[in-house]
């Protein structure tokens, strides 16, 4: 059986990154991996997600409604808006910030009062974290994204641990490998 | 040596391993990483066209010249592209001619959903459809033997889930080609009436060997499971199959122009019943019906937006339909938005405020028509908004006081503006032309234009001085504005509209996501709460920064996202914005 793992969040979040770095663990474990995403409007404020799979022969780059094992999602809204997509028994991680869409913003729409509970109602296999106050904790809140894939990490067991250290030292900037690294530990520590 | 690659970027690397010595697009989503990844390959000459239509014609002229080439575009830009693609159709190819059109399905940026597979037929020209990476760097190869062989462009058609999916790709060494040359041959290369004549009845003869091509063709292939059912299939929609139906038995088309009647029947005559899933418009559907053979396709598959394997798996009743859980709190939309310190958001509020009818364009700014800006009342296609404008001028004429101002970006100008502007002056409109000058084709992810002065390759290249173009256009009143000068603005929209002879008005500054504009360190604006009186003249910028607390009724900033264009400071008549220290 693949595995398949949506990340989702808003655009400027760095969703594209985090699934390239996904892809690449799925690769170098030694699984056939593919990916889907649209671009274009990512850096306008957006909705962003993005689909991994990965096992042993992977057809299809998109993953349908009821199929995804874990979902990530960088924020609290995007997390509601996804998940359809989580199959009976999967895992739902939620950053838990908010960043309020522009109709919000400008008073023509509500954001739920209780975005995450009303995820809880649906999926027992919630982890929900302030991904955002945990990297500033470590001195810099451009970990986030770190900590956030430390924590889906974990949920995925088919990849060792180590093959993620790896990646993760290969994509990002030399001067910052030590508090990536423990950015990811803190991550796959927190449930 | 294996890399994950997105199709976009399997298509550059098949055409360096080609041996491609030449390439050219005009952006366009989903297409534009093609010829951005293509300036990896030192070997490869790449630039960036005005638009599609001198693309093609330039690869055109490089192929006439012996060098084998490559354009790129997205489906709508073939539209633009289609006068030289019918032309090249006869001319056929001296140095390999490669044609990548993007599809759209879903219209994730587009405007319109439509199937380029209908090009191919119409042009009488071969198209490869890859359904993943790989086939994507593979077929591009394929393509560049293909023109070479049978003296024709190549069509090969991506769509969004191609292009900017994913996967493990096996690289190879480039196959280095040497420059043919130009040779002078006129009954080829200049279709006149009694050249073309010729040229036609051998394009007839190439489609019918090109029809044996594609029935010995092994990247056509038959999979045979259970014979009960049988599904012909191509690009994507291939994957969603294989997904979905992983029992039945498949036809796989990958040259999908001209069809392999032979594989067809052969496949029509060993299964049960015959289907086929294609996304979009029924093609190869229609063209096994013309076989006379029963198939059913359009009856169980969607041909509106997108296929996925759930979508195919509930067509062929597989599955059951999938319910939406119904939560009680609904996510509210996150539609993209103009960014904070846009400065295309000025000139939209001027707009607004002045309540005139803007005939808009295709770029970023077509946001400006959302609210709360809502100050864009058409878009059509790239250039349209002066020639609607022209147009709606007539109708308005006596029978309607409200005035027209075009609006469109630098970019787009370049890419069809231009002759726009040339009919309004001939044909003697009066309507205002906002040109929006970001310095930068933005929306597509910053491109360099004739507006930058560098080329794709980095190079410096002449920078275009809009205000000389414009004059020597025929129009004597060009006036630029600094596109953060609120008052300014507004003031020079409403002045030039009430004038009755043709202006533009270039409002100009940089997109703030520039690189250079990131760097910048700009003091920022927070809201003074005890002078906020809820009015939310600030609001209604439309900046993702600024949000309104109904419960305190005050406007509130987000400092992270201020970038300090000062334009809420400007529309405050309370005095309550202020200028904080930029950190």
């Amino acid at each position: 059986m693949n595995t398949k793992i949506i990340i989702a969040g808003v655009g400027g979040q760095g969703i594209l990154l985090a699934s390239d770095i996904l892809c690449e663990v799925a690769m170098k474990a030694g699984f056939d991996t593919k990916k889907s995403e649209v671009h274009g409007m990512s850096q306008r404020g957006g909705d962003v997600v993005s689909h991994v799979i990965f096992g042993e022969k992977v057809y299809s780059p998109l993953i349908s409604y009821n199929e995804a094992d874990v979902i990530l999602s960088f924020e609290q809204v995007e997390a509601l808006r996804n998940l359809d997509y989580l199959k009976d028994g999967g895992v739902m991680i939620i950053n838990d910030i908010r960043i309020l869409p522009v109709p919000v913003a400008s008073g023509m729409a509500d954001y739920p009062k209780d975005a995450v509970g009303e995820v809880k109602k649906f999926v027992k296999n919630t982890i929900v974290l302030d991904a955002e106050s945990m990297a500033k904790e470590l001195g810099n809140v451009k970990v986030m994204n770190v900590i956030l894939l430390g924590v889906m990490a974990k949920q995925v067991k088919i990849i060792k641990k180590e093959i993620w250290i790896e990646a993760l030292k290969a994509n990002v900037p030399p001067k910052t490998i030590d508090v990536n690294i423990k950015a990811f530990e803190k991550g796959y520590d927190f449930s | 040596m294996k890399e994950i690659l997105s199709g976009n970027e399997a298509v550059a690397r098949g055409a360096y391993e080609g041996g491609l010595h030449f390439a050219c697009a005009y952006p366009g989503t989903p297409s534009t990483e093609i010829l951005e990844n293509m300036t990896k390959y030192k070997e490869i000459h790449s630039h960036w066209s005005v638009n599609e239509k001198t693309s093609l014609e330039t690869a055109l002229g490089a192929s006439f010249g012996g060098m084998r080439a490559l354009v790129a575009m997205k489906h709508v830009g073939l539209n633009v592209a289609a006068d030289p693609l019918f032309s090249a159709g006869y001319i056929g190819a001296k140095g390999a001619l490669v044609i990548i059109t993007a599809d759209d399905p879903g219209m994730h940026s587009s405007q319109n959903e439509q199937d380029n597979r209908n090009y191919a037929r119409a042009a009488k020209i071969p198209m490869l459809e890859p359904s993943d990476s790989q086939e994507a760097k593979d077929f591009t190869k394929i393509a560049l033997k293909i023109s070479e062989e049978f003296d024709t462009p190549v069509l090969i058609r991506l769509t969004t889930r191609i292009s900017h999916s994913k996967s493990i790709v096996e690289f190879a060494e480039r196959e280095n080609v040497e420059v043919k040359g130009y040779e002078k041959n006129v009954k080829k290369n200049l279709v006149m009436p009694a050249h073309a004549r010729a040229l036609h009845k051998k394009v007839e003869e190439r489609l019918l060997k090109l029809k044996e091509f594609s029935n010995d063709f092994k990247y056509n292939t038959i999979e045979y499971k259970n014979k009960n059912i049988g599904i012909i299939t191509s690009g994507i929609s291939y994957q969603y199959v294989k997904e979905s139906m992983p029992d039945a038995s498949v036809l796989k088309i990958s040259l999908s122009w001209p069809l392999p009647d032979r594989i067809i029947k052969e496949f029509a005559d060993n299964v049960e019943r015959l289907y086929v899933v294609e996304e979009n418009d029924p093609f190869i559907e229609t063209e096994v019906k013309a076989m006379g053979i029963k198939i059913t396709g359009k009856e169980i598959i969607p041909i509106v937006g997108e296929l996925n394997p759930r979508i195919v798996k509930e067509s062929f009743n597989a599955v059951e339909k999938y319910k939406l859980k119904e939560t009680m709190e609904k996510a509210p939309g996150r539609p993209p938005a103009l960014c904070p310190g846009c400065p295309h958001t000025s000139v939209f509020h001027a707009i607004n405020k002045l309540k005139l009818i803007a005939t808009g364009d295709i770029g970023c700014y077509t946001l400006g028509a959302l609210p709360p800006l809502s100050a864009m009342d058409t878009c059509v296609d790239m250039g349209a908004s002066i020639t609607n404008a022209l147009g709606l001028e007539y109708s308005l004429k006596g029978r309607d006081k409200r005035k027209i101002v075009a609006v469109i970006g630098d970019s787009t100008f370049y890419h069809s503006g231009i002759t726009g502007l040339i009919d309004l002056v001939y044909n003697k409109g009066t309507s205002t032309v906002i040109i929006l000058d970001n310095s930068i084709t933005a929306m597509t992810g910053h491109q360099d234009n004739p507006g930058t002065g560098k080329t794709l390759m980095g190079e410096d290249s002449p920078k275009f001085d809009l205000e000389r173009l414009i004059k020597g256009l025929g129009i004597e009143h060009v006036y630029s504005v600094d596109s953060y000068n609120l008052e300014e603005v507004a003031n020079l929209i409403k002045r030039e509209t009430e004038r009755s002879a043709p202006s533009v008005i270039i409002a100009r500054r940089p997109c703030i996501l520039l690189p250079e504009m990131k760097k910048k360190k700009f003091d920022k604006y927070e809201i003074d709460e005890n002078k906020c009186t809820g009015c939310q003249m600030c609001v209604k910028l439309g900046c993702p920064a600024i949000s309104f607390d109904k419960e305190k009724k005050k406007a509130l900033i987000n400092k992270s996202l201020c970038v300090g264009c000062s334009l809420c400071f400007q529309v405050c008549k309370f005095g309550a914005i202020k200028k904080v220290q930029g950190e």
